[in-house]
């Protein structure tokens, strides 16, 4: 198990270039420590596989180093790294049997039969695999073999790392959850430092302790769940996270007010460090919108449509010609189409250039 | 797979299919039985033989030789040409311009006539003006394909791992195409050896084109017919009368039609039989690899 | 691992130099072939090529050859082609023992049916036709095409014909307008390997014909045997019986490997 750093990691699959629109990843600086669970999250092509595949040594990197544990691995090949990879799709060797495929990376290390045995049958049990442990693996089901895939990711006890490459792509989606749940708990038990890529957010927010959120090569977010719901650094992590995402409106900043559409927002903090002539938009999340009867507390907006969504309501209004999104748990006491939005200041955001932009405190 | 819809209109489809090749084959095998059953003489006179034939051909020692020097010849090559064959389409390029090369070089044999490809290695083998035939010549061997029946099995032999190779290849290079890359990856990771990832991935996942590929060699070499009676005409001596060239020889050349004809039935249900014998043998290799224990 | 690519390569030159021997024997003259040990020709000359190109017993064999094989090409696909539908689509009875037999065509030796096909094509005035030897070459290029179009099929799915059927598509102008160009590479596939088969193939064509649809490579062995010295005549034929094969497979080559990949050659 070890610390993965990566030292201004770039890579460019057409080589060395000085144009940084040929790179699929744009200099990255990231510490994994030791037996954290972390998650990269982006949409396909944001260059979290490429990331993945330097760090299992598939892909040597155009600039930059890959350390695990302060020692350099960046042009170590794969078998030396010492890490698992479980991919999309199951991985399995057709012609052994379920013990076989589990014990294959043991062997191949030269472990004695008294060693990999105990511990075959341990990862079979904690899988669920015990029952057919010596039937062939490609009789299997498609989520039983990803589990074999699985096995052989865990079966090694001093891996520096377990990588996944969204690894419940074939799965089920009533078997994702059992297979998700069974992930985190053999975290808990063992400890690995565990990398998981993918693209559904859900996936990532249940798996990791920490996020890693990634946008056209570059990281545009680290931080736990919370926080990435809580205070997205970049307009692209708050229109990505969440469902519906964060409302994001341009804006204009006097001070300590917004101005939306000439309606004025009073803010707790100061932003009068804003440069001039810059993007500057204003995020909130719908949960953190309320709706008031007309002439209540708020703007006045007009209600375009509502969603039911079983536990709450999504409510798409209209300020003159903005549009927002907010999540109510009841439409109560309000008739017609009109309604005053209120904001929580707690939770709105400034975003000066795409980028989160804290003001000064009052 | 998806559940097939019956219907017995399909029949319409087939049928004209089934029409020209049963024109072309049920007509000419009848002829063959009846033959095999009756002796001429000429001028059309038949009379019953019953099963005559088949018991001549059974104890004949022409016939004994000729099937064991086919047998010999198509084991022969089969063990040269499928280990060969496994590594060039191991060693071929995935991709990048090497690829075009090697297909189009490669599948150039393929499509040359047979007899051809006979001409051509009469020519090539020929001590006087061909580049082999000189070239071992002048190294001191004594080489000459048309009096010595070694050198003429060598010359054939060679001539076949020329012509046909290539198709073992291309067959286990398409097998090979179709491995994802993640499997490679995968062990890499596990830290298998170069050997464990043809044993363990290349290998199972070529099984079924290898299958198809030995099949096709298999029947090809045990009917070959072309090549040898240009190079050789079944010579020196009979030493390469392999079966196709006897019963031509025996219809054609000596129109013995009551002989040639239970030849023929004999010739065709041996190929059919050991076709038979190696597809069910292979599949069940395959499926003890997938269904035994440890 | 470096040195990989020299298995290929060695492979290549091995099967090239025949080849070249072969093209380089084409273009000297009979009294250098004979005389001295060339590796190239001293005195190039295309005076072989010329007399290919100025006999009619010889252009006419190619010309012959391109006729038969066109025909077998054509009757091979077509017919196959409905077949390979019924097979891939449709369970009727016998479905399973008509294509088994159909393939066991493909494993005669064609030595057998040499002399009944001689009496056959006779019987009923073909004999010395381009379309019998065409249609003796269905014996085995039928079953094949029929087996690789069968793969192709099977690969489409089945929705494709259903919601075609919904849009009101007749079945033939389904199986023209959508069904045919789905498979297009299927049908380039097949054609080539139906034309490999009848093109190399010299027994049944040298037994079913006499002079007017001879193919060439029986002019070829006739040559052989009767004068037997003409090797630089003899050469350039066999060169430009190569010739049409290498175009095929140059208009081919991106499909030949998906036809492979089938396993169904």
């Amino acid at each position: 198990m070890a610390k993965v750093t990566l030292k201004d990691i770039a890579h460019s699959y057409t080589g060395y270039s000085e144009n940084p629109d040929d790179y699929a990843l744009k200099s990255l600086d990231l510490t994994w420590r030791d037996g954290g669970a972390y998650a990269l999250l982006g949409p396909s092509g944001c260059g979290k596989t490429t990331l993945l595949n330097i760090i299992s040594g598939l892909l040597i990197p155009t600039k930059g180093q890959v350390l695990f544990n302060d020692q350099d691995v960046t042009r170590l090949p794969t078998e030396h790294r010492n890490i698992a990879q479980i991919f999309q799709f199951p991985v399995i060797y057709d012609t052994m049997t379920v013990f076989e495929n589990l014990a294959f990376p043991l062997k191949n290390r030269g472990r004695t039969k008294t060693e990999i045995e105990p511990r075959v049958i341990e990862i079979a049990r904690m899988l669920g695999l015990e029952t057919n442990l010596y039937t062939k693996a490609q009789h299997l089901t498609a989520d039983a073999k990803q589990k074999i895939s699985l096995g052989r990711g865990l079966i090694r006890q001093s891996v520096n790392a377990i990588l996944f490459d969204e690894p419940l792509t074939v799965i089920d989606p009533q078997l994702k959850w059992e297979l998700r749940s069974q992930l985190k708990y053999l975290h808990k038990q063992f400890g690995f430092t565990m990398i998981y890529v993918t693209h559904d957010q859900t996936e990532a927010l249940t798996f990791a302790d920490e996020v890693i959120v990634m946008y056209e090569g570059e990281i545009v977010q680290v931080g736990t769940p919370e926080a990435l719901f809580e205070r997205p650094e970049h307009t692209f992590v708050g229109y990505f996270i969440g469902s519906p995402g964060m409302n994001i409106a341009p804006c204009n900043i006097q001070g300590d007010k917004a101005i939306i559409d000439g309606h004025e927002i009073a803010l707790t903090r100061d932003y009068h460090a804003i440069p001039a002539g810059a993007k500057i938009e204003m995020g909130i999340r719908p949960e953190y919108l309320r709706l008031n009867p007309p002439g209540g507390a708020g703007l006045p907006v007009s209600i375009k449509k509502v969603d039911d969504i079983g536990r709450y309501k999504i409510v798409r209004v209209g300020l003159n010609t903005r549009e927002f999104n907010v999540v109510v748990p009841e439409l109560s006491g309000m008739t017609g189409d009109k309604a005053s939005l209120a904001f929580d200041i707690e939770h709105t955001n400034i975003y000066v250039n795409d980028h989160l932009f804290s003001g000064e405190q009052q | 797979m998806i559940a097939k819809q019956t219907n017995q209109k399909a029949w319409f489809m087939v049928l004209p299919v089934f029409l020209v090749v049963a024109f072309s084959a049920v007509i000419p095998l009848m002829t063959v039985v009846n033959y095999s059953v009756q002796d001429t003489f000429g001028n059309n006179v038949f009379t019953w033989v019953g099963m005559d034939w088949f018991k001549d051909l059974i104890h004949s020692e022409r016939f004994h030789a000729a099937f064991l020097k086919q047998l010999m010849f198509s084991g022969i090559i089969l063990l040269i040409e499928v280990p060969l064959g496994i590594m060039i389409a191991l060693a071929m390029p995935k991709k990048g311009w090497g690829v075009p090369v090697c297909l189009i070089s490669m599948a150039l044999p393929l499509l040359i006539p047979w007899n051809v490809v006979g001409t051509i290695w009469q020519i090539f083998g020929r001590v006087d003006i061909g580049l082999l035939g000189h070239s071992l010549a002048s190294l001191g061997f004594d080489y000459n394909y048309t009096q010595d029946p070694i050198a003429a099995w060598i010359t054939l032999i060679i001539m076949d791992v020329w012509h046909w190779t290539s198709l073992v290849v291309l067959l286990c290079y398409a097998g090979l195409c179709s491995i994802p890359e993640a499997y490679y990856q995968a062990a890499k990771i596990d830290g298998a050896s170069r050997w464990s990832v043809f044993r363990y991935i290349q290998l199972p996942k070529m099984q079924r084109v290898l299958l198809i590929a030995i099949l096709l060699r298999f029947m090809d070499s045990f009917m070959i017919y072309t090549e040898p009676f240009v190079i050789t005409g079944g010579g020196p001596g009979n030493s390469t009368t392999f079966m196709s060239i006897d019963l031509v020889k025996l219809a054609i050349g000596q129109f013995d039609l009551g002989p040639a004809a239970a030849m023929s039935l004999v010739y065709f249900l041996v190929i059919l039989l050991l076709c038979w014998v190696f597809y069910t043998v292979m599949s069940n290799i395959g499926e003890e690899s997938s269904n035994g224990g440890k | 691992m470096r040195l990989k690519w020299l298995i290929p390569a060695i492979y290549i030159i091995f099967l090239l130099l025949p080849i070249y021997w072969l093209v380089n024997m084409s273009l000297k003259t009979n009294e250098e072939i004979l005389s001295v040990f060339t590796l190239w020709p001293r005195d190039l000359t295309f005076a072989n090529y010329m007399v290919i190109f100025t006999d009619a017993s010889w252009y006419s064999g190619y010309i012959n050859s391109m006729i038969y094989v066109s025909i077998n090409v054509v009757i091979s696909v077509t017919f196959a082609l409905p077949a390979a539908y019924a097979f891939s689509r449709y369970s009727f009875v016998g479905d399973k023992h008509l294509f088994f037999w159909l393939l066991t065509n493909r494993m005669a030796p064609p030595a057998v049916f040499a002399l009944p096909f001689f009496q056959l094509y006779s019987s009923i005035g073909l004999f010395d036709t381009h379309i019998a030897v065409a249609i003796a070459h269905c014996l085995f290029n039928l079953p094949l095409a029929v087996w690789i179009l069968e793969g192709f099929m099977s690969g489409i799915p089945k929705e494709i014909d259903e919601t075609a059927f919904v849009d009101g598509y007749s079945w033939p102008r389904f199986f023209i307008k959508i069904f045919i160009p789905n498979i297009a590479s299927g049908i380039g596939v097949t054609a080539f390997f139906c034309f490999m088969f009848s093109w190399v193939e010299l027994l049944l064509a040298r037994t079913l014909t006499a002079v007017n649809a001879k193919p060439i490579s029986a002019i070829m062995t006739r040559t052989v045997s009767a004068s037997g010295l003409d090797w630089g005549v003899l050469a350039a034929a066999g060169v430009l019986t190569i010739l049409p094969g290498a175009l095929v497979i140059y208009f081919v080559r991106n499909h030949i490997a998906k036809g492979f990949a089938l396993g169904r050659v």
